[in-house]
């Protein structure tokens, strides 16, 4: 009996891996992020793509093994994943990245969240009480929260503290001079009107000064009715708007048909890294999201 | 087709349609309105632009201004001192501490036959299990209460409100509670739960595909087994998925009965394991086994019940495969499942107005189902399911328990349109094969939920 034990163990053991900080990324800008500040000490997987809606996901198996060997959860948290994670976690019975413990980063739990209302009834759709979850489309947001991160990397991996923050400091040199760069170019994007398939670009418009005149979701979370994309028609035939923008993850019927009868352009926006082909890190993500907005409202 | 089967159909097709096409709405029909509204939003758009660009302006100042402010603080309190922790807002539903829901259920039921007089022959059921009630019914009202109680446990508790012999009672279906901090990927549960057993064992009523559990469930299981118990389960450190669980548990409430062994009537094991094939497919396999004792277990009609006093042994072995066009699963997807059950019980039946007769029996059941959402809102279902077993001997003959000569089988189609993850309605027709004659069954069901509503899981 003994035996068998031991050459079950030993042949498990391989499957087990070894990176000095397993990281489970719930989307995939903070798996990128996680990796900036901790470079080859950390292993990131995001348990969501770029082409997946972070909304609905299913509590699959192979993701409960991942967050059952995870050192460190980061999450947008705000309830994005509520209709998931909770499940991972439970499922998981890994107590080292409960929520509250040291393995746990909610990402927008250190920044201003707009939109965080009292009123939840459902009525007004898919709402978060805690406020609007998507908040990397702010580069100022990113790096608010890489900091936070780098802090509680460093605290967790105690030995490899110094590695963390040095790693944090380059990436905030080069993120800030970066920032200056995008909002340098943005400069003509001020007060454009955005017309927006989820309620999920606040953060970008708040900051590049973009104005959203109107979703093609109804109300949050329900797809677009005919009904309601024949009111936008009406509403911004005589050229009310001048993009609709919508991520990799959603159907791209509802703006091509609006593109169609109001000759407003429709361009997908990546909302993460990995959502366009030029999006292929953090910086790029950014570049690219300036560059599609320019090359859309020219 | 008779007329009232014809109208009750007309109906509901009415009552469904009127449902899902009223609720998109506005195509306005008169032309002057139309014009009168497209000028009248002109207006407005230009008047609500102008306004929301002075705001906009605005906001980013003092948005900008904030976000230098906050910056500044958080290197300085990044460099001097510990960074707050989330407190994990996000990955519970505590906005209310504890999280309270409720799921209202209902169905409009239509037999061709009368289901007063519904069996299953060979197989007299037990527990939960038996037709949809006929007509116009309010199934199980929901009541699930959830919180964690402190940083080692959590709690859940759900109190179904059910209509019996015409009354409501209130009854304790699930309370239990977990550990949230045991080491080595192990985590105990203890309490009153459904059995870790099989894939729809642990699924609540709100979550079934169709409005009835399928065949062996109903015929094995009593549509789900509850018990009061124990269970333990350890998740391997592995990149697969691989869950080991057991149970001990009371042997209270069918399969079981009479809480045997001093209590301890009840005994599974189950082992699961589970992973991805690229981004867009992923699987689940799972072997169970489930022991029981029963003494005087009622089954089949309830004032004249068989009554089965000995071991109950189930095996089960379970498939289930997803698939969603890169994983995005809000758009498109298709869910295939399938589980076979073997049982044997072995012991003695008490038929009415007769002595124990010795009773030693093979029995199998499975089911399929494939479920397609080609866009949002709608999924489109169908299922197959069916029971066999060994001839119990000629003790039995002319009894419900004897052979049924054909197997019991039915064939199920459903559509289903959810106007958010909070609302269901549903239609199902099932060709049943598996009572005293071949029956059409058809209806409407609804599913809605209010208050807190926990994930689901895989």
């Amino acid at each position: 009996m003994n035996r068998y034990f031991i050459i079950l163990v030993l042949t498990l053991l391989p499957l087990v891996s070894q990176a000095d900080l397993e990281v489970f990324a719930c989307e995939p800008e903070w798996a990128a992020l996680a990796v900036e500040i901790g470079g080859d000490l950390v292993e990131a997987d995001s348990a969501t793509t770029a082409l997946q809606d972070p909304h609905y996901i299913q509590a699959r198996p192979s993701l409960i093994a991942r967050v059952r060997n995870a050192d460190l959860v980061v999450c947008s948290g705000a309830q994005l994943e509520i209709g998931w994670l909770p499940v991972l976690l439970q499922k998981a019975n890994n107590r080292n990245v409960m929520p509250g413990s040291d393995g746990y980063f909610e990402a927008s739990q250190f920044v201003e969240r707009f939109e965080a209302t009292g009123n939840v009834d459902r009525a007004k759709g898919d709402i978060h009480p805690q406020g609007n979850p998507h908040v990397q489309t702010n580069p100022h947001n990113v790096g608010i929260i890489a900091g936070a991160l780098a802090q509680q990397m460093a605290e967790l991996d105690a030995e490899n503290a110094d590695a963390y923050r040095a790693g944090l400091a380059n990436f905030t040199s080069r993120w800030d001079a970066a920032i200056a760069k995008w909002e340098s170019r943005a400069a003509p994007l001020e007060g454009a009107r955005v017309i927006t398939h989820h309620k999920s670009w606040v953060y970008l418009e708040r900051w590049l000064g973009l104005q959203e005149v109107a979703n093609l979701e109804p109300i949050p979370g329900l797809p677009p009715t005919a009904g309601h994309l024949s009111q936008l028609v009406k509403q911004f035939s005589n050229n009310g708007a001048d993009v609709i923008v919508r991520e990799p993850y959603q159907d791209d019927r509802a703006s091509e048909w609006l593109m169609d009868r109001t000759g407003i352009p429709a361009v997908i926006l990546p909302q993460t890294v990995g959502a366009s082909e030029e999006a292929t890190d953090l910086f790029a993500l950014f570049d690219d999201i300036i560059d599609r907005l320019l090359g859309a409202t020219q | 087709m008779s007329i009232d089967l014809r109208r009750s159909i007309q109906w509901m097709l009415i009552i469904f349609g009127t449902i899902i096409f009223g609720s998109d709405n506005a195509h306005a029909s008169e032309a002057e309105i139309d014009t009168l509204q497209r000028e009248l939003n002109d207006l407005r758009t230009e008047y609500e632009a102008r306004i929301s660009g002075l705001e906009q302006r605005l906001a980013v100042a003092e948005q900008n201004a904030r976000q230098a402010n906050t910056r500044v603080a958080q290197v300085e309190s990044a460099a001097a001192q510990p960074a707050t922790r989330s407190a994990g807002t996000g990955a519970g539903d505590s906005t209310f501490n504890p999280a309270i829901g409720v799921i209202f259920q209902g169905q409009a039921w239509n037999f061709g036959d009368d289901p007063d007089e519904y069996t299953i022959q060979g197989f007299p059921l037990g527990g939960e299990a038996g037709p949809v009630p006929e007509g116009l019914s309010l199934g199980e009202t929901e009541i699930d209460i959830s919180a964690n109680v402190d940083d080692k446990f959590t709690a859940w508790l759900t109190v179904p409100v059910v209509i019996e012999d015409g009354e409501s009672a209130i009854e304790i279906e699930e309370a239990w509670l977990e550990t949230l901090s045991l080491p080595a990927g192990l985590s105990a549960r203890f309490g009153r739960f459904f059995s870790g057993i099989g894939y729809l064992n642990g699924k609540h009523a709100h979550t079934w595909d169709f409005v009835d559990q399928p065949l062996p469930y109903q015929a094995f299981l009593g549509d789900q087994y509850l018990d009061d118990g124990v269970q333990l389960r350890w998740i391997a450190p592995t990149d697969i998925f691989l869950e080991v669980g057991a149970e001990v548990l009371r042997g209270g409430r069918y399969p079981a009965a009479g809480a045997g062994h001093s209590g301890f009537g009840g005994r599974s094991l189950f082992v699961n394991a589970g992973g991805d094939v690229g981004t867009g497919h992923s699987w689940l396999a799972g072997l169970s086994f489930l022991d029981t004792e029963s003494i005087d277990r009622p089954s089949g009609d309830e004032d004249d019940p068989f009554l089965f006093s000995g071991d109950s042994t189930t095996a089960i072995a379970q498939f289930v495969w997803k698939w969603a066009p890169n994983g995005n699963w809000k758009q498109r997807n298709f869910v295939f499942q399938s589980e076979f059950m073997w049982r044997n019980e072995d012991g003695s039946y008490t038929l009415p107005g007769s002595g124990p007769l010795a009773y030693d029996n093979d029995q199998r059941g499975w089911y399929a189902q494939a479920i397609y959402q080609p866009f949002p809102r709608w999924r489109f279902g169908t299922r197959i399911d069916g029971l066999s077993m060994d001839d119990p001997g000629l003790a039995f003959a002319g009894s419900d328990l004897a052979d049924p000569g054909s197997d019991p089988r039915r064939y199920s189609l459903m559509v289903d349109w959810s106007n958010s993850e909070f609302s269901r309605l549903r239609l199902q027709y099932t060709r049943d094969e598996a009572g005293f004659s071949d029956d059409n069954q058809f209806g409407l069901q609804y599913i809605l939920s209010i208050g807190a509503h926990g994930a689901h899981s895989f």
